[in-house]
């Protein structure tokens, strides 16, 4: 009888013992994009599974991939990702359709208050932050500055469209392969769409109007992509249609480009010398403006967040708060090289005077995406958030569409003016179907 | 020129033309491997240039190669098994006791094949959810059996109807019962043919990345999700992701070629009388 006793106590020692193991030594499954910074933070990430004794399981896939699979899994809560990786476009949709749990208790310790309001404000949803920044960007204009001084010109401190083209038409040189306005062509919402949308901002025009309904055929839209396709004819690389982010960092770090309008996130790139042969040649101004400058830069956010259908999330907080912490800024800071820290989420980081001497275009970053105001994107008012997206679930698919009539325009398939009312009749018949005006 | 000299001549030339332009693009992946980022995507493209291991390197420290491999080779070969196992006597009863419906049959489950496979993630995926078979290798399993199902059928089923009536028959008048039919006539007679459907059925399922991206995270995910995750939105990527496909279809390559010899005798199988 003393022996089962025995017995027992010890079988209950051990499973509680057993369980305590496993509240301790977690495995979470986080999914993430193949993004420099984010394999930063998988090299790192074993510093946190010693600290904590949990483990992680890395599922690293394509953007669109990631959003396909994340979605799937979250609708249905399939539980099968602990930490996705998002951006600002999902945030507040997914925040929306309590997919996402709130992230708004990490700790004093956490620093909220650092935490650049802009982007703070993109990752919410009714005041609630459903995703932490791990880090964000807005678009500005990078120069070839040794041609603008053989050239004479001086960049002014706030570009406009108009003075863009002036610069790209002296500084293009076909028979050098060189030209003077590189700029997204490849259609998609955040490919092409991504430069067009906030150059439709500042030429003051907007993807709906109060009432939701579409403003594809107005004057600002007609000449914001005349504008594009006018210069991207004129003085852009050839086969832009098929240049995407990527493909035009690779122009402009070879030296093919004299003006590019893109993502704040590619400076670190183009002023690392090892990567870039006109690291020491580049300079930054913000992105140009037309007739307002509302929204003529865009802001764009990737950030950690939490499913709800996630079992494990109080060690998937633990890990979202060290990835997104002022310490974790710092570790990759110390460990590889201050060039590389996570730009555009803490104002700290731009306090720093050790990344401040690393990364020289820190200051026009850090102003740009302060500046990139989601909720006043435009002109005249608008029922919606988003600079170069619109935050609501129709919109991939309607920028996407809109964007392959832009891509068919600048290949002279069709006329902008064609392109465009294609647009906006396809743009017209999904929003009907999505039933808005809501 | 002797006409026949000439036809063959032309033919070999032909022959040779859609060889290339099928292995080109392999041949491209393989050459840009070897590239750095930049060379990759330079324009004009660079046929001669300095080889580097580089992306070689950083693929394999980036992911476990060796667990993808393992997985595709477990998925590919038990989901081909089970559908060998369940389409062997499902192609016997339909070669050799057609009924009124046998054709009708036939063709509804090919028909399964023309739907997008899109159209069923969500259903698949909450039957997925509630049996837990969501990044498992059985359930992977599981899927690429029913996706290749009506191939192996209609392709065995097609083998099966070559082999002469008389043989079976006279079989049966010697007592054999139907097991002792399938295994110890049918099966040594048409194995050319079942060889060949079962390698064109680990073909496809190495090959495939729909269910295997979106039914899998990371225990039993298969080599067409570790090439997925070497793209990248931001940055260039197309050499590290041209390193990591070439690693990735390098074992059902050699296999392809191995075999090949085996592949086109079943595919020509009863071709010719």
């Amino acid at each position: 009888m003393q022996f089962n006793r025995l017995a027992l106590l010890s079988v209950v020692g051990l499973l509680s013992s057993t369980g305590w193991a496993l509240a301790q030594g977690q495995t979470l499954t986080i999914a993430t994009v193949n993004n420099a910074d984010m394999i930063i933070m998988q090299r790192l990430s074993p510093k946190w599974e010693q600290a904590t004794g949990n483990k992680l399981n890395w599922v690293v896939l394509e953007e669109n991939v990631l959003r396909q699979r994340a979605t799937t899994d979250i609708a249905t809560k399939g539980g099968q990702f602990d930490i996705i990786t998002i951006g600002s476009y999902e945030a507040p949709i997914w925040g929306k359709q309590n997919w996402l749990v709130p992230l708004d208790d990490l700790g004093n310790d956490y620093d909220y208050a650092d935490i650049i309001p802009s982007v703070k404000n993109g990752l919410s949803y009714n005041g609630k932050l459903y995703a932490v920044p791990f880090y964000a960007e807005s678009s500005f204009t990078f120069y070839r500055k040794d041609l603008f001084d053989q050239a004479g010109i001086k960049m002014p401190d706030k570009p406009t469209y108009d003075q863009i083209a002036e610069y790209a038409a002296k500084l293009t040189d076909k028979s050098k392969e060189q030209y003077g306005f590189c700029q997204r062509g490849k259609p998609g919402w955040g490919e092409n769409m991504a430069f067009i949308g906030p150059m439709v901002n500042a030429f003051g025009g907007r993807w709906f109007n109060e009432k939701w309904e579409p403003q594809l055929t107005t004057e600002p839209w007609k000449n914001a992509v005349t504008y594009y396709v006018k210069n991207m004819n004129a003085y852009g690389p050839p086969g832009a249609t098929a240049n995407g982010h990527n493909e035009n960092r690779a122009l402009f770090a070879t030296g093919h480009c004299a003006l590019w309008v893109d993502a704040t996130s590619a400076a670190g790139y183009i002023y690392n010398p090892k990567e870039s042969q006109v690291a020491d040649k580049t300079a930054f101004a913000p992105a140009p403006v037309e007739v307002t400058s509302n929204g003529s830069g865009w802001f764009w956010a990737w950030a950690l967040a939490i499913p709800t259908s996630s079992k494990k999330v109080d060690a998937a907080k633990s890990f979202v708060k060290w990835a997104t912490s002022k310490d974790y800024i710092t570790l990759v800071g110390n460990e590889v090289g201050w060039v590389s820290a996570p730009p555009g989420t803490r104002k700290s980081t731009y306090d720093n005077p050790e990344y401040v001497k690393a990364a020289p275009f820190a200051k026009v970053v850090y102003e740009s995406v302060a500046n990139a105001d989601i909720t006043k994107p435009t002109k005249d008012p608008v029922p919606y958030i988003g600079i170069q997206y619109v935050a609501i679930p129709e919109f991939q698919g309607i920028g996407t569409a809109v964007g392959q009539q832009i891509a068919a325009a600048l290949a002279g398939q069709v006329s902008v003016e064609q392109a465009l009312e294609t647009a906006q009749r396809s743009t017209e018949r999904t929003m009907k179907q999505a039933g808005y005006p809501k | 020129m002797h006409p026949k000299t000439r036809e063959k001549l032309i033919a070999t030339v032909v022959g040779w033309l859609a060889a290339g332009v099928i292995f080109f693009p392999i041949f491209w992946m393989i050459l840009t491997s070897f590239k750095t980022e930049v060379e990759a995507i330079a324009t004009p493209p660079k046929l001669f240039f300095t080889p580097t291991l580089e992306n070689y390197v950083t693929v394999r420290e980036r992911a476990d190669y060796v667990h993808f491999a393992l997985n595709s080779v477990l998925i590919s070969v038990g989901a081909t098994l089970l559908a060998t196992l369940i389409a062997i006597p499902a192609s016997y009863a339909m070669a050799f006791f057609p009924g009124k419906r046998t054709k009708d049959l036939l063709l509804w489950m090919l028909s399964t094949k023309m739907m997008p496979a899109v159209g069923v993630l969500i259903p698949i995926y909450l039957l997925f959810r509630d049996s837990g078979a969501i990044d498992t290798r059985w359930g992977l399993i599981l899927v690429y059996t029913l996706m290749n199902l009506p191939i192996v059928v209609w392709m065995l089923y097609t083998f099966f109807k070559e082999v002469p009536k008389d043989i079976l028959e006279a079989g049966r008048m010697d007592g054999a019962k139907p097991k002792q039919e399938v295994w110890m006539l049918l099966m040594p007679l048409s194995l050319p043919g079942i060889a060949s459907t079962a390698l064109l059925s680990i073909i496809l399922c190495w090959n495939e990345a729909f269910w295997s991206l979106n039914l899998t995270t990371s225990q039993a995910a298969p080599l067409t999700t570790f090439i997925a995750s070497f793209s990248a939105p931001e940055g260039l990527f197309w050499a590290k992701l041209s390193a990591a496909s070439t690693i990735a279809i390098a074992p059902i390559l050699v296999f392809g070629w191995m075999s090949q010899r085996q592949l086109v005798r079943g595919l020509t199988f009863g071709a010719v009388k």
